[in-house]
């Protein structure tokens, strides 16, 4: 009878010897509401307030999808490069023992400890029609600046270190008798990179492209001095938001915050969905 | 697909793994490399593969020079102990892969790849899991897989580097036996590292005894166990009994006491070795080892007693049969049945 109900499906909790459960289960639940739910509720509950039809105008103002075709837009982009030169990063820094490994290492951190904005500035000046890079491409009819390609170009910059540090030690896991295997059944070194090891890095890749991708969105210091911020062109929806609620338009301002947190739930939730199923088919931190 | 070994020396960053090692393995032959760890017998098994390069010395498949080929080229079935499966692909695709990758024009069909995989699977003993991944067999399967996708590239020599060691006790025996059913029926030249002595005498037609970079005997599993040719082979392989002798005249001597033992050594110091199940107990003999019990314990079908012999400080143990009254502190005369004497290293 007591096994038929121990057998009887979920159950809330199951046994365990680490004791606990309740308290760190009920902590973690206080503590995720105290820091994320509330105040992301305030939001929804804000923005509620415009009313259907209210919540409408604004999402579907013009400038509004821009700002938000934008926003994703770039980040996107700028997540994908981050995804092919950080799993190039972490690949020199893993294989490779040379002078000045440590320093390159710890290059690779500053975008996480610098100011964003320091970086846009930064970035703004060398990127401009008279900046060291800026006039370089002048004459070739590309202008970086205060154009899309300039937002992603400082989303890359942000975004770089979260595929680097989730990559490298996954990478540093693989063990050198794969490569070998590979090796003797007759692989060169292009294949080996592209059917076995890529492929086993891929949850990693994933998971820094869902993290550069999500900081990326929500990236705001070092974009404004870059963006030029025209409206319509290069016009980020974190800044659309502060130039609403400049305008005392707190409603508006918490109505796009608020499509941006569904978009960008959503993405993450589906990045998180491909990942527990490639997670359960490899085998991978089980 | 005959191999030689010739001359092979092997440093790691000056440190000596190999030195000048030679090795003919003959076609068909399943060989074990067998020492403790340490002994370079993987680093041997490497260098035929080519995963390593040796430092001097050249390795030969048949007339070519092996030496001169990269891994790639030479095409050998090479097994890992922890199976080295490549997890993001099914147990088909694993043992697809090796075909997977030739060059175009020697890549057949993906039916035909499909087609042989599955025979080989078949072969293995795993038919019906091609479409699990790595993760989701238990490691005797993985090794079995493992061995499939080595021998879809109809490699020229099989090359096996501790394969049981990660599983547990009873699914190596049953590989064991599995792998020389596999040898018998493919004929594959095979090469395995080993360290346990049981599994090379049970499955190998030729065993490689090693130790400390170099090959210590090479010989029939009867060979090694009946005839080692080194102190470091008696008592590595097999148990044995050690005691230190003197040789006068052509016969072995212990302290003031003839053993009755005859050896060709030039007179000193020597070390003889014996099995311990292997004497024959004398009654009052004046040639003769003789010892004092000072422990006794039953192990199967024999008693093992623990003899002080001479001083307190040299103890050995032999085999005697169960019902041999043996008590401490009684006396226990012997003499070995087969036995051998080096000179003291």
């Amino acid at each position: 009878m007591i096994s038929n109900l121990a057998k009887a499906g979920w159950r809330f909790k199951r046994p365990s010897v680490i004791p606990g459960f309740g308290l760190t289960l009920g902590f973690t639940l206080a503590y995720l509401a105290l820091i994320v739910l509330i105040p992301l509720t305030g939001l929804v509950w804000r923005s509620a307030s415009l009313g259907f039809t209210g919540f409408w105008q604004v999402a579907s103002d013009p400038r509004t999808v821009n700002a938000l075709k934008i926003s994703f837009g770039t980040a996107f982009v700028a997540a994908l490069i981050n995804v092919v030169f950080g799993v190039i990063v972490a690949w020199v820094l893993v294989r490779y023992r040379f002078p000045g490994r440590r320093i390159i290492d710890a290059i690779v951190d500053l975008p996480f400890a610098l100011p964003t904005a320091v970086a846009g500035i930064a970035l703004t000046s060398l990127y401009a029609k008279n900046g060291w890079i800026g006039q370089l491409l002048q004459p070739l009819g590309i202008k970086v600046a205060f154009t899309p390609i300039g937002i992603t170009i400082a989303l890359i910059f942000v975004g770089l270190p979260f595929v680097v540090r989730t990559v490298q030690p996954v990478m540093e896991e693989i063990r050198k008798e794969v490569e070998e295997a590979a090796a003797t059944l007759g692989a060169n070194r292009f294949q080996t990179i592209t059917r076995v090891l890529l492929p086993g890095l891929q949850p990693a890749i994933l998971t820094g492209f869902a993290l550069a991708f999500a900081r990326a969105v929500g990236e705001y210091g070092s974009v404004i001095f870059i963006a030029g911020n025209l409206p319509y062109v290069s016009e980020i929806a974190p800044l659309l938001i502060v130039i609403r609620l400049e305008e005392f338009d707190y409603a508006g301002a918490t109505a796009i915050a608020a499509i941006m947190l569904l978009l960008s739930f959503a993405m993450l939730f589906v990045i998180n969905l491909i990942q527990a199923w490639s997670r359960r088919r490899y085998g991978y931190g089980t | 697909m005959d191999v030689r070994v010739s001359g092979v020396r092997k440093e790691f960053d000056r440190f000596p793994a190999l030195h000048d090692v030679s090795l003919e393995i003959n076609s068909g032959e399943l060989i074990a490399l067998l020492g403790p760890s340490g002994s370079g017998k993987t680093t041997l098994l490497r260098l035929i593969a080519g995963l390593e390069s040796p430092t001097e010395g050249k390795v030969f498949f048949g007339d070519e020079d092996a030496s001169l080929k990269s891994v790639q080229e030479r095409n050998v079935g090479f097994v890992f102990q922890h199976y080295a499966l490549f997890r993001h692909m099914t147990v088909i695709d694993n043992v697809g892969f090796g075909l997977k990758v030739r060059p175009n024009s020697s890549r057949p069909s993906s039916e035909e790849i499909r087609r042989r995989s599955s025979e080989l699977l078949d072969f293995v003993q795993l038919s019906g899991l091609e479409k699990r991944y790595p993760a989701q067999l238990s490691g005797g399967q993985r090794q079995r897989v493992a061995l499939a996708r080595a021998m879809a590239i109809e490699p020229r020599i099989l090359l096996l580097d501790e394969p049981f060691g990660a599983l547990d006790a009873k699914v190596r025996k049953e590989l064991r036996r599995w792998l020389r059913e596999i040898h018998d029926k493919t004929k594959h030249t095979t090469v395995f590292v080993t360290h346990d002595q049981d599994e090379a005498l049970e499955l190998a037609d030729r065993v490689v005894v090693m130790s400390q970079g170099r090959i210590e005997q090479i010989g029939t599993p009867d060979e090694v166990y009946d005839k080692p040719n080194s102190p470091f082979v008696y008592s590595f392989i097999g148990e044995s009994s050690k005691i230190d002798v003197r040789v006068e005249n052509g016969e072995l001597w212990l302290a003031d006491r003839r053993l009755g033992l005859k050896s060709d050594l030039p007179d000193g110091d020597a070390s003889l070795y014996f099995r311990p199940h292997d004497v024959a107990l004398v009654s009052d003999s004046d040639a003769c080892i003789m010892g004092t019990v000072v422990a006794s314990r039953r192990v199967g079908a024999t008693r093992r007693v623990e003899l002080e012999i001479g001083g307190a400080s040299e103890r050995i143990e032999i085999g005697i049969s169960a019902d041999h009254p043996a008590k401490e502190m009684s006396g226990i005369a012997f003499r070995p049945q087969h036995w051998r004497v080096f000179p003291k290293s």
